[in-house]
Order: structure tokens, then sequence, then C-alpha cells
């Protein structure tokens, strides 16, 4: 038993071997040992899902996930959403509607719609309300957001 | 969050031995959506984390043997909220299992993490009461099973001994028909911890079950074995007061933030009153 493991796990289809600390989080690694500071540190309990990211195909907050579990895992984070460079639809639509305010929940928020569109590609709007309800909003741009889903789901015009 | 060693034992007996060995001193992680919040406030600080979710007998899985269903430790709640099984013999606790938390919560929260916790307002709680759920505990000595209205105690404590862990919960096939249903209440729409939370099945026998979380130190389960509650022809006077006997046992707590003793008593009956009558209805219908 260590007090400092090494893990290996793909962000984004890149392969990511490192020395994590036992009790750093997923989150704590993601943004300061990777780098990756799209994945945001906010309410640490759960509550705001602004660091919400894919693990295995599922969301989770990564404020509630040890880094070392993470060992094996396949992770996508906000930053894995382009293509090639280009905005993935989504990322469009949520400028497009005004779906970004000041911006701070939207990484997380990007994240859980995408992982409702993998699963349910034609969400209703109380399916969309309930997969981002763990994505809190203090600019209160839940229409906004909900307009953005929709529009990329097909069910109106973007 | 203060420093800690992680241990992830490979096998139940390595991770009995580790419970075992370090008593209070290790803390088991299994979806850690409670364990790694208490870490870092610093209400907990153990010198061991024991994750349990590489260890084959635990992982995720529901299954039917033997007129009960299984549930594996690892088994998450979004797993439990879209199970076949679940939903077709444990309707109740599909509805718990899909309004504990978010998205996220539920993707990684499990349901024997739930039952540890052993937090009043645990949303399975209730229904794993009414369905009769049993625990299994592995430990130094060996299995053993445990009905879930031994388990609780308090917030927190259960009635497992030192270097016991949960491998499973199981609940017995229902011999008769039944209409059941969960219902809470929250401060507000979407993610929130129920200031109430209630379990009501009804059988075609005309026993009711009621089972009620949030309003006590640990869930509490009402058996009306008389039929009056599920008698149609039976007065709402009569009905009343054998509801209200079935709440006597609420003793909400003053201290709580989420809602005043009187409210959630006031709550209680109405979510009571109107569970029974949901449940009686799918009964009929046959849900």
């Amino acid at each position: 038993m260590r007090e400092s493991h090494r893990i290996a796990f793909n962000v984004n289809g890149r392969r990511r071997s490192l020395d994590v600390a036992a009790h750093h989080t997923l989150l704590d690694v993601i943004r300061d040992d990777l780098e990756l500071t799209g994945t945001k540190e906010c309410c640490l309990v759960g509550e705001c899902g602004a660091c919400t990211v894919i693990v295995d195909g599922r969301v989770v907050d990564a404020c509630l996930v040890l880094a070392v579990e993470a060992d094996g895992a396949e992770i996508t984070t906000v930053e894995g959403l382009a293509v090639d460079g280009d905005l993935a639809a989504l990322q469009a639509a949520f400028l497009d509607t005004g779906a970004v305010q000041c911006g701070f929940c939207t990484p997380g928020q990007l994240i859980a719609a995408h992982a409702l569109l993998a699963e349910n590609p034609h969400p209703t709007i109380a399916e969309i309300q309930e997969g981002l309800a763990g994505n809190l909003c203090r600019c209160g741009c839940y229409g906004q957001i909900t307009e953005a889903v929709r529009a990329v789901a097909g069910e109106i015009a973007p | 969050m203060r420093p800690f060693v992680y241990a992830r034992p490979a096998t139940l007996p390595e991770a009995v031995a580790l419970l075992a060995a370090h008593g209070p001193d290790a803390r088991i992680l299994a979806g850690g959506t409670d364990l790694i919040i208490r870490l870092r406030d610093g209400s907990l600080a153990p010198a061991v984390v024991v994750d349990l979710k590489r260890i084959p007998e635990l992982r995720a899985a529901i299954g039917e043997i033997g007129g009960r269903v299984t549930i594996s430790a690892g088994t998450v709640m979004t797993d439990i909220a879209a199970d076949s099984l679940v939903r077709r013999h444990f309707p109740a606790l599909a509805e718990a299992a899909a309004v504990v938390g978010s998205v996220q919560i539920r993707n990684r929260a499990t349901l024997a993490g739930n039952v540890c916790n052993a937090s009043p307002a645990a949303d399975t709680a209730p229904a794993l009461l009414v369905y009769d759920a049993g625990i299994v505990a592995e430990g130094p000595g060996g299995s053993r099973h445990i009905r879930v209205d031994d388990f609780f105690v308090r917030s927190g404590v259960t009635t497992l001994a030192r270097g016991e862990l949960v491998r499973a919960i199981v609940l017995p096939l229902p011999t008769r028909r039944m209409g059941a249903v969960h219902v809470r209440r929250t401060r507000r729409r979407g993610h929130d911890l129920a200031s109430v939370t209630l379990c009501c099945a009804v059988d075609d026998a005309g026993v009711t079950r009621i089972a009620y979380g949030s309003v006590g130190p640990r869930p509490v389960l009402r058996i009306d074995e008389s039929g009056l509650l599920a008698d149609p022809g039976a007065s709402d006077a009569a009905k009343g007061a054998l509801l209200e006997a079935m709440f006597a046992a609420a003793s909400p707590s003053p201290r709580s933030m989420r809602a005043s003793p009187e409210y959630r008593l006031a709550m209680l009956r109405v979510l009571g009153k109107r569970a029974l009558a949901t449940a009686i209805e799918r009964l009929a219908k046959g849900e």
C-alpha cells in the first residue's frame, strides 16, 4: 500500500500515464496534472455538475471520484468534444441559442448533454431537463440550454 | 483532503481482512458519492480507504435465483432503475433508484452504499423495507443474512459488525399480486434530498405495507394486515385513524435544515394517503 499510485487511462483518446496521490480526485488530476482546465471546480459536493466528465461512457462528477479509481478508464472531458479543431454541433448550438452566458457551467452542461444525446438521440423536454438536472446554471440559461439540446436532436431548426 | 492509504483488494477475504484489521480506521469506498464529500470536509479521516470495485463477486449484477432477485453490492442506481427484473417485480424500488441525486450521482451511487450510510433520508430504504429485502453480509465469520428492518439503527449506524461488508441485497419475489409506489417530497424539483420519502404496497390479500423515511432517526415499516386500508368500502375516518397510528413512529428532528418537523409530519400524511390511493389503483390495473 502506497500513498502514490501509478495509473494509466485514456483522456480524449490520448493515453496518459502518471503518478497520483491517493487523496487527489479525478478533478484535481484533470485540471492540475493534465492541465485540461475546461472541466470546472465549483461546489465539490456533487450538486452543481461543473466538473462533469464521462468515465467509461457514463457522466460522473469528477470531484467525487478519486483519480486512482479511474485507473484504466476511458475519459472524455469538454476538450474532447471538438472534432479536428471545429466545434461539435452541440457546442455550436449552445452559441447559437445563447445558452452560454458567463460560461462557467458550460463545459459540464455540454458533457452532460453530449452523454444524454449519445444514449437518447431524441429526448423530450422532460428527458432533457431530467438528464441535465445535475448541472446548475446561475445565469439561468436553462431555457436556452434545453433549446440547444433540442436543436441538435433535430426537434427544432437550430 | 487529508492523505490516506488507498487499498484495492482483489478478493473478498482480502477486503474483509483489511476491514477487520483496521476497524473504524478503515472506510469502504463504493460509489464515493457520500464518502468523498466527507473525506473532503474532514468529518471522516480514515487511515485506510478500501475500494471494493475490483472484487469480482461485488461487480454490478442483478439476477434471479431460487425465488429471489439478488443485486450485487457494486450495482449503481442507474442500473437498478433501468433493470427489467427490478421494474417488473419491484417497481417502487426502480422508482426510488431513479430519483436519487442526479444522473451523475446515479451513475456512481450504489444501493449497498445507500443502505450502509443508513441516512434516514435514503430514498431506496422504504422500498427495501416494503419488499422485505435482506442484506447479505460477508465478514470474518463468514456470510450472514440480515433483514433490512434489522439493519438500520440510526443515521450512519447499522448492525454490521467490525470487518463486515455488504456483498449483496436480496429481494424475495412477491408471492401475491401487488401494487406499489414510491413518493417523496423535496424542496425543489430535480436534484435534492428528500424531506419525506415513502413507499406503499398493497397486495391482493388486502395487506398494506407502508415504509417512510426522513422523518426520524431511521426509516420505519408499518404493516396493516387487517385489510382496512385496502378496503374500498371502509370509511375515510377509519382509514385516517389507522394511518395516524402507522405514522406515530415519525419524530422529525427540529435541527434539520431541509424542513420543519411540522411540515414533514403534515406532508407524511399527505404523501401516505396519495401513495395508498396509487398503490390500490396499480393493484387494480395490474401494473
